[in-house]
């Protein structure tokens, strides 16, 4: 929570003073450090370690700055409330859209033009056995014949 | 003299003036965590967007952050010399984060330059979209930062409106966090 500053000046009848016996060189030093652990990581070629170092590093990063830098740690509570509810709202957007846009098709649904766009390899395969191993509903017989037809739409503007 | 409402009201126990910020990177959040969720979304259904992304300077990148994490700092520092009552350190210390803004501004110029003449325009694919509107969305609020830091860094040296330094600094560590997040999603993940 605030706490008032015995350096506020007048016009700052909630300073944040209290929060400058941090040592922000420190705190800066610090990032930085995580900002080469961040450049280091995907070097190995490892994929855990590339989204643990790039993500998770990241996420620190973040952390810190909005802590130290930002005094989320002495701000009144509703405002770090106010913050959390909107990265709640990011995250009910991506759980909510991503069975459509990350799938290409599901029990009732299917998703073709996704599907015809600009499609690896990879994925074709992948996919095609997705396919294989779901309880597939009558309408998804067809779906083999349209991978068939995708290479058509690679290099199409996504 | 009347002095804006901003500067001398409280009512909920945080000044208005920093309040509304609060509110304005609430609105922010949305803005950009939309926009990153999207690019999210079409990344994973994407996996050709990996070999898109290895042509993005992961070093002019990585520089940027240095330029920005640093920017942070002597933006807190300006904070911590108003809380001082030195509003003429405040102000050095505002136009040294400035400083940072513009390096960080010209690198990315020579960035895009480089990659618009190999025809990696904002047409190219949806990944170069998404790096174009990302990366130029967060491009404007760093000049935006930077010209109202200008303002605050000019009224600070005479003393004036100091509460308008901490103001300003939220602002910008919330463009140097957009820029946490974006460097590993456009420049390491490959």
């Amino acid at each position: 929570m605030s706490a008032p500053s015995p350096h506020s000046h007048e016009h700052h009848p909630d300073a944040h003073g209290g929060a400058h016996a941090t040592n922000y060189v420190k705190i800066w030093a610090i990032l930085l450090v995580l900002l080469a652990v961040s450049l280091i990581g995907p070097e190995l070629g490892i994929r855990t370690v590339t989204l643990l170092t790039a993500f998770g590093i990241a996420v620190v990063k973040a952390y810190m700055v909005a802590k130290y830098f930002m005094h989320l740690n002495i701000e009144r509570r509703f405002v770090v409330q106010l913050l959390v509810v909107c990265l709640g709202l990011m995250t009910l957007f991506f759980l909510a859209t991503a069975p459509d846009v990350m799938k290409h098709w599901g029990m009732n649904w299917r998703n073709e033009s996704a599907k015809n766009a600009n499609i690896p390899e990879a994925v074709h395969h992948e996919a095609g056995a997705e396919a294989g191993h779901e309880a597939a509903p009558a309408g998804h017989e067809a779906a083999p014949a349209a991978h068939e037809a995708a290479p058509a739409a690679h290099g199409a503007g996504e | 003299m009347v002095r804006p409402i901003a500067t001398t009201r409280s009512a909920s126990g945080v000044p208005t003036g920093r309040l509304a910020v609060w509110w304005l990177i609430a609105s922010e959040i949305v803005i950009f965590g939309g926009l990153l969720v999207c690019y999210l979304l079409h990344r994973l259904g994407h996996p050709e967007w990996a070999t898109y992304a290895s042509h993005t300077n992961t070093w002019a990148g990585a520089f940027n952050t240095f330029v920005l994490l640093t920017s942070s700092l002597s933006a807190v520092l300006a904070h911590k010399a108003a809380e001082e009552g030195n509003g003429a350190k405040a102000a050095n210390l505002l136009l040294v984060t400035c400083g940072g803004a513009l390096t960080f501004l010209v690198v990315k110029a020579f960035e895009w330059t480089y990659e618009i003449q190999h025809g990696f325009t904002i047409t190219a694919n949806g990944f170069w979209a998404f790096y174009y509107t990302a990366a130029g969305l967060h491009g404007l609020h760093v000049i935006a930062g930077a010209i109202i830091m200008l303002i605050v860094a000019a009224d600070a040296r005479k003393g004036k409106e100091l509460q308008r330094v901490e103001l300003i600094g939220i602002y910008w560590h919330f463009v140097d966090l957009v820029w946490i997040f974006l460097f590993p999603l456009l420049y390491i993940a490959k």
